[in-house]
């Protein structure tokens, strides 16, 4: 189209201004106005941390100070892994720097196809689709699964992508309230018995970094005779004998209760991507129907290759997972223990969320702890369930256990700067 | 009195518990401008119209509905 003849000879000299009802930029004023009364009362932009060097899974220099990294998603550790590395580097050298191009066309290299089969492999799966982003992967299979006519049925709380993927689609879309089995069954028991059904779930919830009771919630979703997706982003690698999920660990069966999981590369694995992985015969003909998996271009060379080394690495990473959940469990403890509310009573993923009053508690805190050397994340409304503003804290496998101590006693100071502790 | 009627009812009551502002309810009463609820209180409120009705109003409805009187017709669309 750029070579279309409809083209006006000249721009006039001067634009017409664009009244202010019609300027689509107004909608961003009360957004911009809250953003620039928090930045005058002094306090640094807590969405724009910029890593000047990354020298570990759990260290990095920001402004010139060495900062422990609690709020990365890194939960294994794998991105300094020396094998991880060479994988990616050989790949780059070998393959070039990129794709160019979908995978349905020339995006499909050795790499993507091994990544497949690592993942293959770790769930015990006949079928894996390997996609740009764990975003896209929602997106494209949700909106591809459920078709006009038919419904998905979503927890309140789910990512923003489960969302947007429902938001893509054309089917009939269905919330129940967070973890509530019986809001699930009651509202499954009040929808026609004849379309098909997705019931979407999450393993862990990563805003509180609580988990969902997956095996009841199955149980009702398989009575009304839906068929059954589970994000499990933020548990792969560290939940259920083989690392595959709150799913493995509640004693589900892929193929029998769940019928689809999603997952990414980003978190667990150490670098970027999603997949979909399931057990049905017909499952490559989502890849075929699947618009974000088509349109677009695939992930590089050197991301695939990191990303099916590391997943091989992770079926037998026992003593990090064991490292993983001791040092989860001390800061947890520590944090409690210091008085401050959390996401979760008990340590039940490797999220601890600490819950504060507003937003200026949060950010005075958040500044006070990146200040004394240590990056969480801060979390606020619309992300949060029940407007609530957050420091969340994701652990390491690779966090030492005197770093978790000296994580606790920056919080110790911290909180009570803000006033966050009884 | 009319179904219509009895549900409206229904709904000015239901509606009251989240009527923080004590907005006079009618049915060109919008739920967004007039009534400013945020996306939770529309959720907490959409579930216990659902459960009153013994109902599923969908998010695709919910995004079509804007008044209490656009509720109202849903309602008695659905209850049928």
């Amino acid at each position: 189209m750029t070579e279309s003849g409809l083209q006006p000879e000249a721009l006039p000299a001067e634009a017409t201004p664009v009244a202010p009802e019609r300027d689509l930029f107004s909608k961003f004023d009360p957004l911009l106005a809250e953003r620039d009364a928090l930045m005058s009362s002094g306090v640094r932009d807590p969405f724009g941390i910029v890593m000047e060097q990354v020298t570990s899974p759990t260290t990095a220099v920001i402004r010139g100070k060495e900062t422990i990294l609690l709020g990365t998603y890194n939960y294994m550790g794998m991105t300094f892994d020396p094998d991880v590395i060479a994988a990616g580097t050989r790949a780059l050298e070998q393959f070039g720097s990129g794709t160019n191009g979908s995978r349905m066309l020339n995006g499909t290299f050795r790499d993507h196809v091994e990544a497949e089969d690592a993942l293959k492999e770790f769930y015990g799966a006949s079928g894996a689709i390997v996609f740009s982003t764990g975003y896209q992967a929602n997106l494209g299979t949700i909106s591809t699964m459920a078709g006009r006519g038919e419904y998905v049925i979503l927890d309140a709380d789910s990512h923003a992508s489960i969302y947007d993927g429902c938001k893509m689609g054309d089917a009939e879309i269905v919330r129940f309230r967070h973890n509530s089995v019986e809001d699930l069954d009651k509202r499954l028991g009040r929808l026609p018995k004849e379309p098909g059904k997705l019931v979407v779930l999450e393993g862990v919830y990563s805003m509180l970094g609580d988990i969902a009771p997956l095996r009841e919630m199955v149980q009702v979703s398989k009575k009304h005779g839906c068929m059954v997706l589970v994000d499990e982003a933020h548990s792969m690698g560290f939940f259920g004998e083989h690392g595959r999920g709150v799913y493995e660990a509640q004693g589900l069966v892929l193929g029998e209760d769940v019928d689809l999981v999603i997952g990414t590369f980003s978190k667990s694995v150490g670098t970027v991507g999603g997949f979909c992985i399931s057990n049905h015969p017909k499952f490559e003909g989502l890849r075929f129907s699947c618009r974000p998996y088509i349109f677009t271009a695939s992930l590089p060379p050197s991301v695939v290759a990191t990303a099916a080394t590391s997943v091989r690495k992770l079926m037998t990473a026992h003593d990090k997972r064991a490292r993983l959940w001791s040092n989860a469990r001390q800061l947890h403890a520590g944090l409690k223990a210091l008085g401050f509310a959390l996401g979760t009573e008990t340590c039940d993923s490797a999220i601890v969320a600490v819950i504060l009053q507003d937003q200026a508690q949060a950010v005075v805190m958040w500044q006070a702890l990146l200040e004394a050397g240590l990056y969480v994340n801060v979390a606020r409304p619309p992300a949060t369930p029940s407007g609530t503003f957050l420091l969340r804290c994701s652990i390491c496998a690779e966090h030492t256990p005197e770093q978790i101590d000296r994580v606790i006693a920056m919080f110790a100071t911290a909180g009570q700067l803000a006033g966050a502790t009884s | 009195m009319t179904d219509r009627t009895a549900i409206l009812d229904t709904l000015r009551a239901q509606i009251e518990s989240f009527n923080k502002k004590g907005i006079e309810v009618t049915e060109a009463t919008t739920f967004q401008g007039d009534l400013e609820w945020d996306s939770l209180t529309v959720m907490d409120f959409v579930a216990a119209i659902e459960d009153e009705f013994e109902i599923i109003i969908t998010m695709n409805m919910q995004a079509e509905i804007e008044t209490v009187g656009q509720l109202a017709d849903a309602v008695e669309k659905l209850k049928d």
